[in-house]
């Protein structure tokens, strides 16, 4: 900019409105497209300068803000609460250990994912091994470190036996049960079913097994699950499992792990309320959980221990993408588009969400409806169907909100490369917690048969 | 290529057809575009007083000139055509 140039008047792109007189801008108020210029205190622009666009910036003071808050809401309620992070929400390493701190044990679904909380450090005994796929070498491991197995199917209880019957210690074992809670699809196809009686054989099995411990029952039931109701049900069935299992055997189980599926403050793709709206929050989901096994009956020293692997609700808040505008058109309908440098190659939640995105700039109150597309070639890389934003220009920035959840696990490496992830901490200062991308990240990766090494063209 | 005599034109970046009753908001580059209109000026000299008070590059400002001149076209506040 030159020195000349600083004392014009700030640009923005001519547009009329027309103006239906009677009719309140169905947009309601404008608080949406105030502009996002700093997270924590930490200018976008700079972030941009530093690590490029796009790039994810993970907020760790709402981490652990989000993560008491979820806490306080459960121990104010019950006397023996314990999380465990669910690994594929988001298994960056910072992101995870920001958690470890906190105290959660982890909670993982794949021999990836349990190597990978074996190397931050977690004890072997607090991690929950959940999910229908582990190999015979990775359940020999589990059980030689006391980790919490929850068998999802009876091939894999059947491979328990066979593996514990040589095996120098006995397996703590969960099984997973999935049970009508009213909530449609049932997801049915984890665990053993509860209304069939599937889940009691499984049970019985085990405890006829002298090489396995059942130490726990475990369910979830679905995930961003709008009603706390759901979870009163399926506190009650679990709560009646572990009641028969002492009736029969006067075993007490040590806990109920009630999985995630709390729903964030995100809004759903076509739902009528935004999410805030929406999301019964941590409050009630502990009210519906907590009373259910409070008033179960249990005695005093029987009461289990309540697990939680809350997810998405955990860590969404925490999560920005930071982009930039890469161009402005008119499609044929006359309806205006914007096309961005991030799609859903990295935003894979645009499939569900509809996620507030904010200019990282101020600008008028004059705003347009628009198509937000991604940079990808491809049709399906639609952002938001429809959107009020400022008028943006070419090279502004925009930050999106509440991506913290899934994107980092799911995105894919499509048409272009993963962008850097950057943490900010407690203090203010910047982390690069992940790197980019490049093309030796992908191409180290690939080989070249001798014959097909070179060509003529 | 003109804008229609009888578009009234406040300076708050109110526009109103008195013909059919349509009523507009404009920002404020689009209300200077507007008043030069008024004044008969040509796009080129459009351009160049908007060059001269805003921060922005030429590029920019013919491309969105054009595609401005094509919308109020399109709202029915120009006759003529805009080339
Ligand atoms: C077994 C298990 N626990 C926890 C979660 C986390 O769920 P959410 O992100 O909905 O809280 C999942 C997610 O699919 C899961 O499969």
């Amino acid at each position: 900019m030159t020195a000349e140039s600083k004392a014009k008047v700030r640009y923005e792109r001519p547009i009329i409105r027309k103006m239906n007189s009677g009719l309140m801008n169905k947009f309601g108020t404008r608080t949406e497209y105030a502009p996002t210029s700093h997270i924590d205190s930490v200018p976008v622009k700079r972030i941009i300068q530093e690590y490029g666009s796009p790039c994810f910036v993970i907020s760790e003071r709402t981490l652990r803000k989000t993560y008491q808050s979820a806490l306080r809401a459960f121990k104010t309620r019950y006397p023996k609460v314990q999380f465990a992070w669910s690994y594929k929400t988001n298994y960056i390493d910072a992101v995870c250990n920001v958690f470890h701190q906190e105290g959660s044990w982890a909670e993982v679904v794949s021999g990836f994912e349990y190597e990978k909380a074996i190397r931050n450090g977690v004890p072997g005994n607090k991690i929950i091994f959940n999910g229908p796929d582990k190999s015979t070498d990775e359940l020999k491991r589990a059980i030689e470190n006391e980790s919490l197995i929850h068998i999802d199917h009876f091939d894999e209880l059947y491979d328990l036996i066979e593996i514990t019957e040589t095996s120098k210690k006995k397996a703590k074992v969960a099984i997973r049960v999935n049970m009508d809670v009213g909530v449609y699809p049932l997801w049915d196809r984890f665990g053993f079913n509860y209304e069939s009686y599937q889940a009691w054989q499984a049970i019985v099995k085990i405890m006829n097994c002298d090489r396995m411990e059942l130490v726990g029952l475990h369910c979830h039931i679905g995930t961003f699950m709008l009603t706390s109701n759901a979870y009163s049900v399926a506190a009650s069935k679990l709560c009646d499992l572990a009641y028969n299992i002492k009736l029969k055997w006067n075993k007490s189980i040590q806990y109920l792990d009630l999985g995630g599926g709390f729903a964030s403050t995100n809004t759903l793709r076509g739902s009528y309320l935004p999410g805030s709206d929406s999301s019964p929050g941590f409050d009630d989901y502990a009210e519906a959980i907590t009373s259910t096994i409070l008033n179960f009956g249990f005695k005093q020293e029987d009461l289990p221990l309540l697990i939680l692997e809350t997810g998405r609700a955990m860590v969404d808040d925490a999560g920005y993408l930071l982009g930039t505008v890469l161009a402005n058109k008119r499609l044929s309908d006359g309806r205006r588009a914007t096309i961005m440098d991030f799609g859903v190659n990295i935003l894979f939640t645009a499939f569900w969400y509809e996620h507030k995105i904010s200019p990282a700039q101020e600008f008028t109150h004059h705003t347009e409806e628009m198509v937000v597309y991604g940079p990808l070639c491809m049709n399906i890389d639609k952002i938001r169907e429809s959107v009020s934003l400022p008028l943006l220009s070419r090279g502004d920035h925009v930050v999106v909100h509440k991506v913290g959840a899934y994107n980092m696990t799911q995105w894919m490496q499509f048409i272009a490369m993963r962008p850097n992830v950057v943490m900010i901490d407690a203090k203010g200062e910047v982390h690069k917690i992940r790197e980019r991308e490049t093309i030796d990240t992908l191409t180290g990766l690939e080989l070249k048969p001798d014959h097909l090494k070179t060509f003529k063209l | 290529m003109k804008l229609l005599s009888n578009i009234a034109v406040s300076e708050s970046g109110y526009l109103f057809n008195p013909t059919n009753g349509d009523s507009f908001s404009s920002n404020a580059v689009a209300t200077d575009i507007i008043s030069l209109l008024k004044q008969d000026k040509n796009p080129d000299e459009i351009k160049k007083a908007i060059l001269e008070k805003y921060d922005v590059e030429k590029s920019t400002i013919e491309r969105d000139l054009d595609e401005f001149l094509q919308e109020l076209r399109d709202n029915y506040l120009m006759d003529g055509d805009v080339r």
